[in-house]
């Protein structure tokens, strides 16, 4: 798919972890414009290791090759650390799955989503404390002023969840990877926190990789979705009904019906699979 | 197995303090798999801590198969009942060896070193053997979660205490992980206490469903009117209308390209 400006450019980046055999992330290629681009795959097969390499947020144990991985322009693999740290939740943002976990566990919740605001526009800080409780309320935080005075293991999972978005949303970054930011909010809650990514995407025309387990929900929301499978994209979708590699048509068929109950889940046949082989 | 009266929970000092279980009740037979579904912040996993015995601060009375159980516990009261969090790191120590983590409560309740379990333990969650030596951090969030999940099972408790557990896995690999869980059910008769926001997932696992909403439970519904959506509350109604137009909601949002 051809894009012509790409926000994000990866050309046959592979990961490797110390001594392993098989690299985590395999010979993936992607070039995201401003659009929503989907990754599903099977727990362990590469979508977190993807993001985190973007962001240049591997352990140094990772040994990361790339023909190319190009923001906006620009390599990111060369530049310093420095300068990482100067993109980082600034230009790019990175959603990370642990949500309760990755913010900092001695400031109240309100102080670092204020802070987040105070990124893109020089405003006092009583003007960025509005800012954000304005933002808390829009993902709809039931309680804000009381949210805002707790700290990180004082809010529910769904709650960090929503933090880190608000955050995220108010420092307007061109590229947001976000994954699974959506994982413990019930169907109508998503909506709303969706609806709000939605439009910070197209505000701002930035590219948005949404890494989810839930195949349904990508397929909706994403304008594409690529299918990981042992490290490596084996198909990109725009419509499930397209899934012809195995591990995806499995993916669809595991996924209980509440109107249909069975008395066991079908399971992937994972022989059938790895004949069909990772390759795309 | 399971009796809770008038359970409360408040947090905070003062004019801060918010109670966020207020005073709820029910019971959970052997054997019985109960579901808790309710919007985020409602009190679910507070629930599922105090029963766990991880919250001391709560008031009312809990019943662990017969007995009643004391803020502090004692050690077998605590052997009773195991909780896999919502987040693994909730349960997993981010400093230790994957296979510590799982020997730790083994060690803890002065049941042996631990040590061979390790193995069984990670292929049942179907992890390799190799994980042991990792640290979590060297896991994928799925791969941690399943560990969360091998190490309440480590102890054999009678009652498991589920926080969203396959909220991290994609549907093959929670097809495997509920499948497990219903053989276990079946083969030890264990009793379940099952929080999630997946519908789906709750009628396929639960004999019964509390709706909670704002600390309280608003509605109780059977496995049989799960399968035919009847409820009894408007909140209830919502909440499952929600999920069967769930997907037309994310349609509307973006409307598929082509
Ligand atoms: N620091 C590390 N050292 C060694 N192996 C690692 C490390 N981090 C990740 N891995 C391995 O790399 C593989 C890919 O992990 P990754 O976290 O990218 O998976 P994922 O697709 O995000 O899965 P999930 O859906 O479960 O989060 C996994 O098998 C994991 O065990
Ligand atoms: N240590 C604490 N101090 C203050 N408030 C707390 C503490 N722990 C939990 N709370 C509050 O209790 C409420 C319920 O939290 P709980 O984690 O039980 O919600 P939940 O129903 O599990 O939500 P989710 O579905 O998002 O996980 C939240 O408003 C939370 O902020
Ligand atoms: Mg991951
Ligand atoms: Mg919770």
């Amino acid at each position: 798919m051809p894009v012509d400006h790409p926000i994000l450019e990866i050309r046959d980046l592979s990961v490797r972890f110390g001594r392993a055999k098989i690299p985590a992330v395999n010979g993936v290629s992607l070039t995201v414009g401003a659009e929503r681009v989907g990754i599903v795959g099977e727990s362990g097969s590469g979508k977190s290791t993807l993001g985190r390499a973007v962001m240049r947020l591997l352990p140094p144990a990772a040994r990361i090759e790339a023909a190319a991985m190009d923001f906006e322009g620009a390599p990111l693999l060369t530049r310093s650390e420095k300068a990482m740290r100067g993109l980082r939740g600034n230009r790019m943002a990175l959603i990370m799955q642990d949500p309760r976990y990755s913010l900092n566990p001695v400031l109240t919740v309100g102080k670092q989503v204020a802070e987040a605001a105070t990124l893109h526009q020089k405003i006092s800080r009583k003007q960025a404390t509005a800012l954000a409780a304005d933002m808390l309320g829009r993902v709809r935080i039931a309680d804000v002023e009381r949210t805002m005075a707790l700290y990180p293991h004082q809010i529910s999972g769904g709650m960090g969840q929503r933090v880190m978005i608000a955050m995220m949303l108010l420092s307007k970054p061109r590229l947001v990877i976000a994954d699974e930011p959506t994982s413990a909010l019930d169907v109508s809650v998503r909506g709303d926190v969706l609806r709000l990514l939605d439009e910070l995407v197209r505000e701002n025309a930035s590219a948005l990789l949404l890494i989810s387990h839930d195949i349904r929900m990508v397929a909706s929301f994403c304008e594409r979705v690529l299918v990981m499978y042992q490290g490596r994209v084996v198909e990109t979708l725009t419509r499930l009904e397209e899934a012809k590699h195995p591990y995806t048509r499995g993916l669809i068929a595991a996924m209980p019906d509440p109107k249909h109950p069975v008395s066991r889940l079908p399971v992937l046949d994972r022989r059938a699979i790895n004949e069909a082989g990772a390759a795309p | 197995m399971i009796d809770v009266e008038n359970l409360s929970v408040s947090f905070g000092q003062g004019t801060a303090r918010t109670q966020v279980v207020k005073s709820v009740s029910f019971s959970v037979r052997k054997g019985e798999t109960l579901g808790i579904v309710g919007e985020s912040g409602c009190g679910k996993s507070t629930v599922l801590r105090s029963l766990a015995g991880l919250d001391r601060h709560w008031e009312g009375s809990i019943r662990l198969g017969g007995e009643p159980v004391d803020p502090d516990r004692r050690r077998e009261q605590l052997l009773l009942a195991q909780m896999v969090f919502q987040d693994p790191y909730g349960s997993i120590h981010p400093r230790h060896r994957i296979q510590r983590v799982l020997a730790e409560p083994i060690r803890a309740m002065d049941k042996g070193p631990g040590w061979d379990r390790v193995g069984p333990a990670l292929r049942q969650v179907g992890l390799p053997e190799t994980f042991a030596d990792r640290f979590p951090h060297q896991l994928s969030g799925g791969q941690r979660q399943r560990v969360a999940i091998a190490r309440a099972l480590m102890l054999e408790p009678e009652i498991l205490l589920l926080d969203e557990p396959t909220s991290a896995l994609d549907v093959s690999v929670q097809a495997e992980v509920l499948n497990l869980l219903c053989d276990l059910r079946d083969e030890r008769n264990l009793t379940y206490v099952l929080v999630s926001h997946d519908l789906s997932v709750i009628a396929h696992m639960c004999d019964r469903v509390l709706v909670m909403q704002r600390g309280t439970f608003v509605d109780e519904l059977t496995k049989d009117d799960l399968q035919r959506g009847i409820t009894h509350h408007a909140y209830s109604q919502m909440l499952f209308e929600e999920a069967v137009n769930g997907l037309r909601t994310v349609n509307e949002v973006a409307p598929v390209l082509n």
